[in-house]
């Protein structure tokens, strides 16, 4: 009864709005808009819809604060994924570092740590990415450019000297050759005489986003499916504190893709990796609480903040009711964000110290879990020392002094925020629909429907951009004839190359080369066979056998993966 | 090759002086949908033919933009790496509309390529349009490359494709429904007319899945299998004037387009356009008149 | 998208169909800047040979070579322009074809652009370069080199 009553004087209530509403239109907002019209035709969204004159409570009408938001902590998990959020502790400032020699980075790492950095994220180099040593004709030019070069055990020790892994967590941005790194890292674990148990971190292991935006891939999707699977089952074993997958809109985005693709995608990638995981005979329980997920933050501001929101609430109603999970931890979504590089201008970089603030203040309004500043200069070169150190300063700036993080989910409630949530979650629903119907989403990147959609939004974004609608200040507004010169930029001494070979060829040289081909052949026959390949992997680094050498006999094995190029 | 895309004067000499080294190279057609894997399927057949220490040249036709006019030729991101073996010759072609594009210079390029002397001479197209029925129609075996899961495969291909097949590669074979498309072809192949002749070539139907370099030795073998039948039954002239006969229409044809495009916009063509306009002249009055300024 | 391409198309199509190679050399995986840029060049009449990721210098040469472009541009985002791009031209010219011009887009420090510019390369576009400046500079790199041939 008194329900009805409610409904009653609610609709009444919209009833008197929307005529409310109509009035001042008609009386206030069109003779204004007569007059002087707008700045500009339209306002969009990332995806090119439209936004209304003004947001009232009439966009809540279907609102419903216990279904649609709940309490933090609680599912669906909309509000955030701890009760107190940032009111206990901050997020984890996680800068994304790494260049030249293990000696170089691992200095870097100290220095951060010594800064009040919380945990550690390595960056390596494209070889090392790739499965290639650094004496290979196919890395000439890329030694320790975009990260650091690690070929084999001797460089993980010297890259994790001085740093006892029971005590920091490390994030390695690391895919077609995260169970190579992993299993390096274990064994410098084993060094260290820590217990398997106690190490924490995560590897990116998130091989279908390579194939859909990030081109960082080796093996045929099948075979690479089996190797994460093998790491899911491996980790859960002997690694229990392990996140053993990032799954990563960050690329996506980047790539070009609008905000409900990149859920959409994303989500639906975890979903193929949740399925797979469940075929090779583990629980969504015991498996799915290890997952966490990795977002770009984008210029638009407060649909960025609902995008996190959105992402968040759609994965816990995924896991629940499509996989029907029962543990709420597995269907909390934890995830790192990154701001967006590709929105780091070459001109007037500084100005990008401002762009990279308003996207991280939305993450931590979006409620991330760990967050990475861009450094400003970035768009020139590597970043150098004093920039990441300032990117770093930002985060602790909107953590400490904002005021933002002493609210839990601020936006709730907002007329703005919560139907936009709801519409980047529909958008998304429709995204995984759409993979769905095509097989799942590995087929789906076979037939190229997530590259072609992707490539079709960023061609849409530049064009935007170059009829001038879209403004990005120092590009095509407000522009300087003379550029102020950036000042000391980040360079790779091109010696790095040569001097990380000659440690290579030194380091072959001692090795014990029975026991390295007996490793790569006990490792081959693992491959051919359906044995689960880490403890192979974990043995053939302990014997010293390279990352390329390992990456060699898989490829043997499984062949190479060329690219879906859809026009 | 360019100036024969671009359609230069100089090119003609060149050819003139290439056509007698021509007449040794064995042409095969390849067509299919875009995401038949087609791509896929002849670098696997090019890797094959290196093995077998054959040398290859491909053509690779795809579309133009209707609306521009330019095109992005991808074919060779699957077959790049032969990009680096002298005994692979690879060339993108596009069609660039139906004034004297394709048809004008591919006939060309191909004699070209005959006269390097490669043994094997591979035609890649989409097999729209009836320009690229005709370019393939220069190829001693015509393989068309099928895939399960693209809808009512059979029936959705255009009835041109299927007569020039002499081989058809199921491809993707992997995927569910491989099996259906074989037993459709076959079913239509035995509906065919010629399928009681005991001389008629029966076009073989067989399996690939090119991503695995699987059924290419099957594959090869039909094309063999193909070649013997054709020189058992038609003597090397015969086969030769075949292709000569079809290398001539098109010559002829690609001119006749060239020709057109070059008189439209001309003033004597606005001139007679108006006149059909007025209805002082109909429109085949016009034709006659142009086509003597054509010729 | 029809709308886009018909606009851009009436920006002067070119008279004789220019060809350009574009492809990606050394191991980064970022191709959204290649994609566009050879979306935009077909939407301007142009023909791309679009070679895709991993490509190695001599690969990239070659491909030129056999596929008689005009011009050939790379992208590369890794930071390994200054050893990548000049083996390009180098291959080039081993196979006697440094009359294909060469540029270059990417992540490239102003002193770097300097120096690949006085080993050959033409232009080096960075982040955030209008397409409209690519075209326009490729049309006329192509041009020029009409006039030569």
């Amino acid at each position: 009864m008194s329900d009805n009553n409610e409904d009653v004087d609610r609709d009444a209530l919209l009833d008197e709005l929307e005529e409310a509403t109509e009035e001042w239109k008609d009386d206030v907002l069109d003779p204004i808009l007569e007059k002087y019209g707008l700045r500009r035709d339209e306002f969009t969204l990332s995806d090119g819809e439209s936004i209304d004159d003004l947001q009232t409570p009439a966009d809540l009408e279907d609102f419903d604060y216990q279904e649609d938001l709940g309490f933090p902590g609680e599912y669906p998990f909309t509000r955030g994924v701890y009760p107190t959020m940032y009111r206990s502790r901050l997020w984890t400032m996680r800068q994304y570092a790494g260049f030249g020699t293990a000696e170089q980075s691992n200095e870097r790492y100290k220095y951060l740590l010594d800064r009040g950095q919380t945990g550690l994220s390595v960056a390596f180099d494209l070889p090392t990415q790739m499965g290639f040593d650094s004496d290979s004709p196919r890395a000439r030019g890329e030694v320790g450019k975009v990260g650091v070069a690690i070929d084999s055990i001797a460089d993980m020790e010297t890259l994790f000297d001085e740093i006892p892994l029971e005590d920091v967590s490390t994030s390695m941005t690391i895919n077609a050759t995260a169970s190579i790194l992993l299993a390096l890292y274990i064994a410098v674990g084993d060094q260290q005489g820590v217990d398997r148990s106690k190490l924490r971190g995560t590897i990116q292991n998130d091989i279908l986003k390579e194939y859909i935006a990030r081109g960082t891939y080796i093996y045929p999707p099948k075979p690479s499916m089996r190797i994460i699977t093998d790491i899911f089952g491996f980790c859960q074993e002997e690694v229990p504190s392990w996140n053993t997958v990032s799954i990563s809109g960050y690329h996506i985005r980047e790539a070009g893709s609008t905000a409900g693709q990149e859920v959409g995608f994303t989500l639906a990638n975890g979903i193929a990796y949740v399925e797979a995981a469940m075929d090779a005979g583990l629980d969504v329980d015991d498996f799915a609480p290890r997952l966490s997920f990795f977002f770009n933050v984008h210029n638009n501001f407060l649909e960025e903040i609902a995008k996190f929101r959105a992402a968040r609430r759609l994965w816990a109603r995924i896991v629940k009711e499509r996989f029907g999970a029962e543990n709420e931890d597995s269907m909390r979504m934890r995830f790192h964000s990154q701001t967006a590089g590709s929105t780091l201008t070459a001109q007037q970089p500084k100005v990008n110290i401002i762009r990279v603030t308003l996207q991280a203040l939305a993450a931590v309004m979006g409620g991330t879990q760990s967050l990475h500043t861009n450094s400003w200069d970035e768009a020139l070169s590597l970043p150098t020392e004093s920039a990441v150190r300032l990117a770093l300063r930002t985060q602790q700036v909107i953590g400490h002094e904002s005021g933002v993080a002493d609210f839990v989910d601020p936006m709730a409630g907002s007329y703005v925020i919560e139907p936009l949530t709801d519409r980047i979650e529909e958008k998304a629903r429709e995204y995984i629909a759409r993979i769905d119907d095509l097989g799942g989403a590995p087929e789906a990147i076979n037939k190229g429907f997530q590259q072609r959609e992707i490539q079709e939004a960023a061609y849409q974004a530049q064009v935007a951009q170059e009829e001038g609608e879209d403004v990005i200040v120092g590009v095509n507004k407000f522009t300087e004839d003379e550029e102020e010169p950036p000042g000391d930029l980040l360079k790779v001494d091109e010696e790095v190359e040569q001097n990380q070979i000659d440690k290579l060829r030194e380091f072959k040289a001692s090795r014990a080369m029975d026991e390295v081909e007996s490793a790569r052949e006990s490792l081959r026959q693992a491959a051919e066979s359906t044995d689960n390949l880490m403890p192979y992997i974990l043995r053939a680094v302990k014997k010293k056998v390279t990352l390329g050498e390992i990456s060699d006999t898989l490829r043997d094995v499984f062949g190479e993966h060329t690219e879906n190029v859809v026009f | 090759m360019r100036w024969l895309d671009d359609g230069r004067p100089e090119a003609r000499a060149e050819l003139d002086a290439l056509y007698p080294h021509t007449g040794n190279a064995y042409f095969i057609g390849i067509t299919g949908h875009p995401g038949s894997g087609k791509s896929t399927l002849v670098d696997a057949f090019i890797r094959l033919c290196r093995e077998r220490d054959l040398t290859v040249a491909c053509i690779a036709v795809d579309p133009s933009s209707p609306f521009s006019g330019g095109a992005i030729l991808g074919d060779r991101v699957r077959m790049n790496r032969h990009a680096l073996d002298d005994g692979v010759f690879i060339r993108s072609v596009a069609t660039r509309g139906n004034l004297g594009g394709l048809s004008r210079s591919t006939p060309a390029s191909v004699q070209v390529m005959d006269a390097m002397g490669f043994d094997i001479v591979l035609i890649e197209t989409v097999g729209v349009g009836q320009d690229e029925i005709d370019i393939v129609r220069l190829a001693d075996t015509n393989v068309v490359v099928m895939v399960p899961g693209l809808g009512d495969d059979i029936q959705a291909t255009k009835a041109g494709v299927m007569e020039i097949a002499d081989i058809f590669a199921v491809n993707k074979s992997d995927l569910d429904g491989a099996d259906r498309v074989v037993r459709e072809i076959k079913t239509m192949l035995s509906m065919n007319e010629s399928a009681d002749d005991e001389d008629a070539w029966i076009p073989s139907v067989l399996k690939t899945v090119a991503t695995h370099q699987e059924g290419l030795e099957p594959l090869f073998e039909a094309v063999e299998a193909h070649r013997d039948w054709l020189q058992a039954h038609r003597s090397d002239r015969d086969r030769d004037r075949q292709r000569i006969e079809q290398l001539v229409r098109l010559v002829i044809s690609g001119e006749f387009d060239a020709r057109i495009g070059r008189l439209l916009g001309t003033d004597t063509w606005k001139s007679h356009l108006e006149a059909v306009l007025d209805r002082t002249e109909t429109p085949y009055e016009a034709a006659d008149a142009l086509f003597d300024e054509i010729f | 998208m029809s709308e886009t391409q018909t606009k851009q198309s009436d920006a002067s199509p070119p008279e004789t169909t220019h060809r350009v190679l574009i492809g990606k050399v050394g191991l980064d995986g970022h191709d959204r800047g290649a994609k566009v840029i050879a979306r935009a060049l077909r939407d301007a009449g142009f023909e791309v040979i679009y070679t895709g990721l991993h490509q190695t210098p001599e690969a990239v040469a070659a491909t030129a070579v056999q596929e008689d472009v005009d011009g050939v541009g790379i992208s590369i985002l890794s930071g390994a322009h200054n050893t990548l791009v000049p083996e390009i031209i180098e291959a080039l010219e081993e196979r006697g074809a440094d009359d294909i011009f060469v540029f270059a887009g990417g992540i490239i420090p102003e002193d770097d652009i300097a120096t690949l510019k006085d080993q050959g390369v033409r232009a080096v576009f960075t982040p955030g370069t209008p397409t409209r400046e690519v075209i326009d500079f490729v049309r006329d790199a192509c041009r020029e080199q009409a006039d030569n041939r």
